[in-house]
Order: C-alpha cells, then sequence, then structure tokens
C-alpha cells in the first residue's frame, strides 16, 4: 500500500519571553528572531513520514509564505519529505480564505500532475494567526471529509482511523479515504534531522506555484500586545531553605490539607 | 433580527463553554436591540432548555435527526446551515474550544463566508441593518500572546468567542426559552465525520483541573530527576507538568506539556521549576491563580513574571519542599 500525502506547513517566527509587534502593527517584529514550523505541523510531516516508511511512498510539503519558507521546506525535506511546493505571497498575512484558495489550487495542480494524494494533513490551527479554518475549507472544496485535533492515525485500506484527544480520553473517528486530517502536537515526536538529510535537503526540488487569489472579508487591521500582567515577584529564598517559606504559602493558600 | 448561538454539549452534557457563548452572544444581542436565539444539535440538547433560558434565549432549536445522536463536525455544521436558512440570522456565535471552532469553520466553509475565531471583543456595524458595513473585532492570535483588531465584511457574520474570555453570568431577567424542534435534512455526508467510539485513558484530576501543578523543564535535566517532582505533587494532590523542551527530549508524555501547543492550566498555585517561561509556555500557565518560579536564574521571565520565587537549584529546593510537608505532617 504505498501512499501519497500531502502535508501543508506554515513559517512562523519563535518569539521568546515576549512577542514584540512592528511600529505599523502589520506584524510581528522579526529583525532578531528565527522562523520554525508550527510543532503542530512538525508532528504532521513526521506522521507521514514514518507513514511512507511502513507503507512506501510519497510525501510532499506545501506551504503558502513569503519566499523565504523555502527554509522550512528544506527542513522538511531534511527530515524525509521528498517533495517540496511553495506559493509565495507578498509577505503580507492572507486571510484565512484566501490561503484556502490559493492551497486547494496548488493542491488541484499537485494531484493533476502527480496524482491524488491518500491523505492531507494540517496543523490544527496555525501557532502565529490561528485563524482555525484553513484545513476545513480545504477539504470542503476538495469534497473530502476532514476531522480536527488529531492525536492518533491509522490508515487502513479503505480508511482512515483518527483519535481526538479530549480532556479525560479521546474520540475516535473512521473517514473514508481520501481524508483530510487536522493533527495536534503529541501524535508523535518528530526526529532531528541528521547530517546526510541535511545534506540531501540542499538538492531537493522545489516548485514554486505562483497564484493570484483574491481576498476574504477578514482584515487585519493591528497587532497590538495584551496588557502585561505586572508581578512584583515575592522572593521566597536563595537556598533549600526556603521550603519552610514555600510551605508556609502552600498553607496559606490552602492546598496542604490532605 | 436574531443572534444565533451554537450551545456545544457533549449528548446533553454541556460544558462551561457553551454558558459563556450565550453571555457573550446575550451582550451581542443586547448591542444590536435584537432576538437571541440557541441552537442545539440533537434531542437530547432538548433537556438543556431551561437552563439556556436563563442566560437569555428567548427561542431554542432543537434539531432533531438519528445522525445527530453524538458528535459530529459535518452533521452539526450542515444543521447550523440548514437553521441559518430558515431563521437568517445576522451573527452565528460559539465559543473557542475545538469543538466550537470546528463546527463553525465548517459552516463558514459551506457559505464561502469569513469566520473570525477566538474573538474577544466584538463591535457592530453603526447602522446593525446594514449589512455592507464591516465590524470590527478584537481576537487572540499565538493562543493568547498577541491581540489582533480585525475587521470583517460579511452578511452574515460567523464567529467564536476565546474560550475564558467571558464568564458565564445568567441573564438579569430569562427568556422565553421557547423550544422549536426542526429537522434537518442529512445523510451519508454528513455521517462520515460522527464520533464513532472512545477510550476513557486517565481517570480523576486531570492537568486542566488539577488543584496543584508542579512542572519541570530542561532544568530538571532528565526524564528522571522528575521522580522529585512527583513526589510533590503527590503530597500535593496535583499533577506533575512540564515544558515543550522537556517533551521534545522525550522525558515526558506529550499530555503532560503546558502551553500554547499544551494544555491550558489554572491551579490554585502553579510551581515552575527550571522552566524559563518562554510566552509560549507562559500563555498556558496564566490563568494560574497563584504562580512560584523555581529557578537558579533570577531574571528568567518566568522568575519576573510570578509571584513567588525561590531563586536556588531546583534539585535541593524540591525535595527541601517534600521533606518540609512531610515533617508537618508528623511523618
Ligand atoms: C509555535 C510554538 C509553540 C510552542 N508551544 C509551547 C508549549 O506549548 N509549551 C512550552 O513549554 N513551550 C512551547 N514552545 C517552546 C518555547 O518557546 C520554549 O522553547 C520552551 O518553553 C522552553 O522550555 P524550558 O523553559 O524548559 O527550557 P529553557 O528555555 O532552556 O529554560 C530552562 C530554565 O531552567 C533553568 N535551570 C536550569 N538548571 C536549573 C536548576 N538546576 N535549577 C533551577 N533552574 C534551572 C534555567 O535558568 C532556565 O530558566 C513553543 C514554541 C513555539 C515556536
Amino acid at each position: 500500500m504505498s501512499l501519497r500525502i500531502l502535508v501543508c506547513v506554515k513559517r512562523v517566527p519563535a518569539p521568546g519571553a515576549r512577542i514584540n509587534v512592528t511600529d505599523d502593527g502589520q506584524s510581528v517584529e522579526t529583525a532578531h528572531l528565527g522562523f520554525t514550523t508550527s510543532p503542530h505541523e512538525e508532528c504532521a510531516l513526521e506522521e507521514a513520514v514514518q507513514l511512507t516508511e511502513a507503507n512506501g511512498g510519497t510525501v510532499v510539503v506545501l506551504t503558502l509564505g513569503p519566499p523565504e519558507a523555502e527554509e522550512q521546506l528544506r527542513y522538511a525535506a531534511s527530515v524525509g519529505a521528498h517533495e517540496l511546493v511553495l506559493v509565495p505571497t507578498d509577505g503580507t498575512a492572507w486571510d484565512p480564505q484566501r490561503t484556502a484558495t490559493a492551497l486547494t489550487e496548488a493542491i488541484e495542480a499537485q494531484e493533476a500532475a502527480g496524482g491524488a494524494f491518500d491523505l492531507i494533513l494540517f496543523g490544527n490551527e496555525s501557532a502565529d494567526s490561528g485563524g482555525f479554518q484553513v484545513g476545513v475549507r480545504v477539504a470542503r472544496a476538495l469534497g473530502r471529509p476532514i476531522v480536527n485535533g488529531i492525536k492518533g492515525i491509522e490508515v487502513g485500506a479503505e480508511s482512515v482511523t483518527a483519535r481526538r484527544a479530549v480532556d479525560a480520553g479521546s474520540e475516535v473517528y473512521e473517514l473514508p479515504r481520501p481524508a483530510v486530517l487536522g493533527v495536534k502536537e503529541g501524535l508523535n515526536l518528530p526526529r532531528y534531522p541528521t547530517m546526510r538529510g541535511r545534506l540531501a535537503s540542499k538538492k531537493a526540488e522545489l516548485v514554486t506555484a505562483e497564484l493570484d487569489v483574491e481576498a476574504g472579508g477578514q482584515r487585519l487591521v493591528a497587532l497590538r500586545q495584551p496588557e502585561e500582567q505586572v508581578s512584583n515577584t515575592e522572593l521566597l529564598g536563595d537556598s533549600p531553605a526556603a521550603a519552610t517559606a514555600v510551605v508556609d504559602l502552600l498553607e496559606e493558600l490552602g492546598v496542604l490539607e490532605s | 433580527m436574531t443572534v444565533l448561538v451554537l450551545i456545544e454539549h457533549d449528548r446533553g452534557e454541556a460544558p462551561e463553554a457553551a454558558w459563556e457563548g450565550l453571555t457573550a452572544g446575550r451582550h451581542l444581542a443586547e448591542s444590536l436591540g435584537c432576538e437571541l436565539a440557541a441552537v442545539v444539535a440533537g434531542e437530547a440538547g432538548a433537556a438543556l432548555a431551561d437552563e439556556i433560558a436563563e442566560y437569555g434565549a428567548d427561542v431554542v432549536h432543537v434539531a432533531e435527526h438519528e445522525l445527530l445522536g453524538d458528535y459530529g463536525p459535518d452533521a452539526w455544521a450542515e444543521t447550523v446551515r440548514q437553521l441559518i436558512d430558515d431563521i437568517e440570522p445576522t451573527a452565528v456565535v460559539g465559543v473557542g474550544t475545538d469543538r466550537g471552532n470546528e463546527v463553525l469553520a465548517h459552516v463558514a466553509a459551506r457559505l464561502d463566508l469569513p469566520f473570525v475565531a477566538n474573538c474577544l471583543a466584538v463591535q457592530p456595524g453603526d447602522d446593525p441593518d446594514d449589512a455592507d458595513e464591516p465590524w470590527a473585532l478584537t481576537r487572540v492570535q499565538w493562543g493568547g500572546s498577541l491581540l489582533e483588531d480585525a475587521s470583517v465584511t460579511a452578511g452574515l457574520k460567523l464567529l467564536t468567542y476565546a474560550h475564558h474570555g467571558v464568564a458565564a453570568e445568567p441573564a438579569d431577567s430569562p427568556g422565553a426559552g421557547s423550544i422549536e424542534t426542526f429537522e434537518p435534512t442529512l445523510g451519508d455526508a454528513e455521517a462520515v465525520t460522527i464520533i464513532r467510539d472512545r477510550a476513557v485513558e486517565s481517570q480523576g484530576v486531570t492537568l486542566s483541573t488539577a488543584p496543584v501543578v508542579v512542572s519541570g523543564g530542561r532544568g530538571v535535566g532528565s526524564a528522571d530527576g522528575f521522580a522529585a517532582l512527583e513526589e510533590l505533587a503527590e503530597l500535593l494532590g496535583g499533577r506533575v507538568g512540564c515544558s515543550r523542551a522537556v517533551t521534545n527530549n522525550g522525558w515526558r508524555p506529550h499530555r503532560d506539556q503546558v502551553g500554547q501547543t499544551g494544555t491550558r492550566i489554572a491551579p490554585e498555585i502553579y510551581i515552575a521549576t527550571g522552566i524559563s517561561g518562554a510566552i509560549q509556555h507562559w500563555v498556558g500557565a496564566m490563568a494560574s491563580k497563584k504562580i512560584l518560579a523555581i529557578n537558579t536564574d533570577p531574571e528568567a521571565n518566568m522568575v519576573v513574571k510570578a509571584d513567588y520565587a525561590v531563586i536556588a537549584d531546583l534539585h535541593e529546593v524540591v525535595p527541601a519542599i517534600s521533606a518540609e510537608i512531610r515533617r508537618r505532617r508528623g511523618g
């Protein structure tokens, strides 16, 4: 059972203690930041690679983003993706409808050229804008079923069994193939690239698919910081002797009874 | 004019989020001067009608169909879409839980309309009757670390409110809550995404409900290093949590991870040891009532933002706290 799997990923900044915004409020200040792929999507990619390692097949990784998103595609190749597709933007944030329309077109073109995908994986939500909808819109446009929040996948001959984590356990869904899933971190433990993987990724073929689609009805006006919780941290000590003060505090908070 | 609220429930049981959604929907209906209606998918939801009325709903639309016995995103979304055709609401709102965002996204995809997820504030246009006038919204990005002021232009507004963004509050005067049943047309296309089965994996307190969470970060140094944290958590009837650095190293399972891509916690006290306090960790922990940071670095973000701190090696401090608790309990 050879599988053809598509994974959609997004390049996002990796901020540390604070997320700063540019003066015009239109984006995150990234001058001093590295970039990464959202944890959900790293797991989507790892799952796709594991599935093709077990069954044979191809992993195609698709991203819509600035030309610099090539970095995330090369990373994907370094951990096992076979084909890379970039839908370039002008670097501005595209709204969810526009993003979904462009991705759908790109996927249809990929399928026309290389065959239908057995499985398409999205991250449950993007790490930055968090619109919670692009995967659903694409699946609907392609006429395929989708379930979100997935932390376990088994691919059968006719169907895909997907496990969704809920507070005390999980819900099980069974979708006919071809299917689309929105996955969450925790699905697996993504591997790190090997030196060989890194070298190979430099040579992996990257297809650029220019697409021009109309904006949707949601528009970003400005980003801003939430009011910061200011706290005057009370120092309880600088040695293990602080245990006395800590337990006094626990007593005071009423969490010590039992 | 009507604001329609999607009531989340699991086979007739409504989570807190359902009441948050009704509260937010009521405020929106008040600002528009219009009717508040609710929709529940499945007969089991009818039992919620009285409580829904307490939150101010005038009408409760109960959708009845054999495919609505359990949750399925397509069955729920198609139900809502058909009700939209019937009652032509101005806005359909839910809460940004897994199910809330999923169903609204499916409704939006069906209608090819915008959907704005996880709003904190919603300001309708000046003329509520003018569908082309944009609404101004504030929503969260980065799981709550950043705010986005946005505008949305659409004949029908589809949105969710951020979970825990509004506190659930019954109405001063309850609504009529009159039940109107309707039977949507659903078939195979909607049946494919209905829950097939369930597995219960943990019982008792979970990370998200624990009164005390004792977390470890990279500073713990190894999987074995968590034994001391386990011991302290157990003495306090709490749970062990961790940072993503820890799950990435395979020291703890992902279900223990606190943060943007992990679990959001709200304990009485959060004890964060060897965790630097990156923003993605912080958003998962910031709802804690009190935070105690144990860290060797007095400048660590976790320490700066915490209510209390101990600046010392966690490997010495954590066992000392457990020992002190045992001493006071006389054993
Ligand atoms: C999109 C995205 C989503 C993310 N989601 C999450 C998430 O859900 N949850 C999450 O946690 N992270 C998340 N991260 C990762 C996050 O940015 C940080 O990398 C991570 O939280 C760091 O973990 P840490 O604090 O354990 O490690 P570090 O940042 O390395 O901090 C270790 C701390 O331990 C202290 N220390 C070391 N030794 C000791 C000792 N002996 N005693 C006491 N203190 C000691 C150090 O002073 C330091 O403060 C996400 C990142 C991205 C980009």
